[in-house]
């Protein structure tokens, strides 16, 4: 695991959600870009068919740097639910749905290397110090949205972390703000399912670091969607995950986005 | 936190409660970071006198002033200092000041605002305005009515009478302008807070063409009016030394916010009518620790209650 001090290419992305084939084609275009690294900010389970599936792809890649979300804490803990707590019913009951399944499915041996990932990472790229974090640096289950983050808060979060570029996941809803001071905060959003905005591909961050600037951009990747979703239907999970895959809009668990983003939806 | 803990926690509580009467020290409480600043904007003048109202806030209540716009942007830029996240505007009704729009503007230019309310007052000229300021704003915002039945007798019985369609009417209209207001339900009526209870409220408004509405159900506290009309507190409710784990102290809302009024700072918005609640004249003087010697503490705890969205 490296600082870079000179120049390098770098690919960020977050919330797996047992989505094989957006893991698979993600780290695909990412390496054929000359990536020198590859991090997963966390959340492997959730809403998507076959958990054991992600695993091989993830474990068996040394360029690939993994750390722990709040989904893979409460897998690897065993817990009863992912902790999430709806006032919907409706929300609650897809929730636990998703998650008794991922649970069930899950091999030990996975489980038990999802309870021992790392919370964080800290690296230094050309004398900038940068922080991973799944939530935010100060939780875990944090939710970093981009209208609900005023900037002073922001530049909190990373006086507070000893940080100049923090990346973060876990809102399933990619967005990045450069600071007034020139500071920089990245949300790399989730590839496991699409970003509520009408798109069947997902983003992942791709990150150019050069002595000058930082600059990060959002790339799109397309994968074999209708499959995904056959998988999940075959699979007994519900309809509504389904939907969200080939349509590109979330379906549940809309209860956490804040006013701004769920009127970005349709739903 | 997750569930079995909280319910340990309770139990241990209970336990100790109902063996020793003796009053023991309340648990202190740090500030861990300013991330809300609620702002009592109205003070405790309302247009309703609602009899479930944990302050006693009516068209008479003048305990706290409205507060000036040189006030509100006075505790703006304190808390930008400290890096606050999010602003919340409550009353009292919000909507009865003159100057709401301007006190809307300046919040939502430092960061994302949500203002509570009671609707009876969103015409249309608000609404839209609302809908226009919500499309308009760089951070989210967020307005949340109050609604405590799903029929006019449920909910005029603790809101007065004609209120129910009043209010209804409000949300109608903010959902015409382009917004999907949180309704915020108080669980006076324990079978509301249940599952069934909360499935009726996602019917009525589902009913009135808002199809995946947003909802927060609150427990009552009982102090204010609500007190009179429900009881109070029993001795045993109260928190005490070694109560409060990490979690449990990270979820009270008081580690993470503070209200200011007119009358100066309190350690969250349920305790401004409280003696003793009282931190300062500023912002600056309640950013300290805080004693959860209040019985209102105790619900905070048990019921895992926050005045957040
Ligand atoms: S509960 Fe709200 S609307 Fe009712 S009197 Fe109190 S402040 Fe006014
Ligand atoms: S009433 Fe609740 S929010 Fe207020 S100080 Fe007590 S515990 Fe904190």
């Amino acid at each position: 695991m490296s600082n870079l001090n000179t120049r390098g290419r770098v690919a960020l992305f977050g919330g797996v959600y047992n989505n094989y084939l957006s893991l698979q084609a993600t780290i695909d275009d990412a390496r054929r870009r000359g990536v020198d690294e590859i991090y997963c900010l966390g959340d492997m389970g959730g809403f998507g068919p076959h958990p054991n599936r992600v695993f091989p792809i993830l474990r068996q890649s040394s360029d690939i740097h993994i750390l722990q979300g709040n989904y893979d804490h409460s897998i690897g803990h065993r817990l009863d639910d992912c902790g999430c707590g709806y006032t919907d019913p409706r929300d609650n009951h897809f929730a636990q749905i998703s998650y008794d399944y991922t649970l069930e499915k899950t091999a030990d041996s996975h489980k038990d290397w999802l309870r021992d990932l790392p919370g964080e990472f800290r690296r230094q790229w050309c004398d900038r110090r940068v922080l991973m974090a799944h939530g935010s640096p100060r939780r875990i289950n944090e939710f970093l949205w981009e209208s609900t983050c005023s900037d002073v808060f922001l530049a909190y979060l990373l006086d507070t972390a000893q940080a100049d570029i923090l990346f973060v996941t876990h809102t399933g809803i990619g967005w990045k703000r450069r600071l007034p001071d020139g500071r920089l905060v990245v949300n790399v959003g989730a590839i496991g399912r699409p970003a509520n905005d009408g798109r069947t591909g997902v983003d992942y961050a791709l990150v150019e670091i050069s002595a000058e600037a930082v600059e990060v951009s959002f790339v799109e990747v397309e994968y074999d969607h209708h499959r995904l979703a056959r998988e999940i239907l075959s699979e007994g999970l519900p309809e509504e995950f389904a939907e969200s895959i080939t349509t590109g809009w979330w379906t549940t668990c809309l209860e956490i986005l804040p006013a701004r983003e769920r009127a970005a939806g349709r739903f | 936190m997750n569930k079995l803990d909280t319910r340990e926690l309770i139990q241990r509580v209970e336990q100790r409660a109902a063996l020793s009467s003796e009053p023991s020290a309340a648990p202190h409480l740090e500030l861990d970071h300013l991330d809300t600043l609620w702002l009592q904007v109205t003070g405790t003048l309302c247009n309703l006198a609602c009899l479930h109202c944990f302050i006693s806030c009516g068209p008479k209540n003048d305990n706290h002033d409205m507060m000036s716009v040189e006030q509100v942007d006075e505790a703006i830029d304190r808390a930008v200092e400290e890096g606050v996240k999010e602003f919340y505007f409550t009353g009292g009704e919000p909507f009865m000041h003159p100057d709401i729009e301007t006190l809307i503007e300046r919040a939502l230019r430092h960061g994302p605002l949500t203002v509570l309310t009671n609707g009876i007052l969103i015409d249309e000229d608000l609404a839209s305005w609302l809908g226009e300021t919500f499309r308009r704003a760089r951070y989210s915002f967020d307005v949340r009515v109050s609604l405590d039945g799903t029929t006019r007798s449920e909910n005029d019985a603790l809101r007065g009478r004609g209120t129910f369609e009043k209010i209804l009417a409000g949300i109608d209209r903010l959902v015409a302008a382009g917004l999907n207001p949180v309704i915020t339900v108080t669980t006076c009526h324990a079978e509301l807070g249940g599952r069934e209870g909360r499935q009726k409220f996602f019917d009525l408004l589902a009913e009135r063409g808002i199809q995946r509405p947003r909802l927060k159900f609150l427990a009552p506290f009982k102090i204010g009016r609500e007190e009179r009309r429900g009881g109070g507190y029993q001795d045993y409710e109260r928190l005490r030394k070694g109560d409060l784990d990490d979690q449990a102290r990270q979820a009270l809302q008081c580690s993470s916010c503070r209200m200011v009024t007119s009358e100066g700072v309190y350690p969250c918005p349920i305790l401004i009518e409280e003696k003793d609640a009282r931190m300062g004249d500023k912002l600056d003087d309640g950013l300290k620790a805080i004693e959860l010697d209040h019985p209102a503490c105790y619900t905070c705890f048990v019921e895992g209650v926050t005045c957040r969205t």
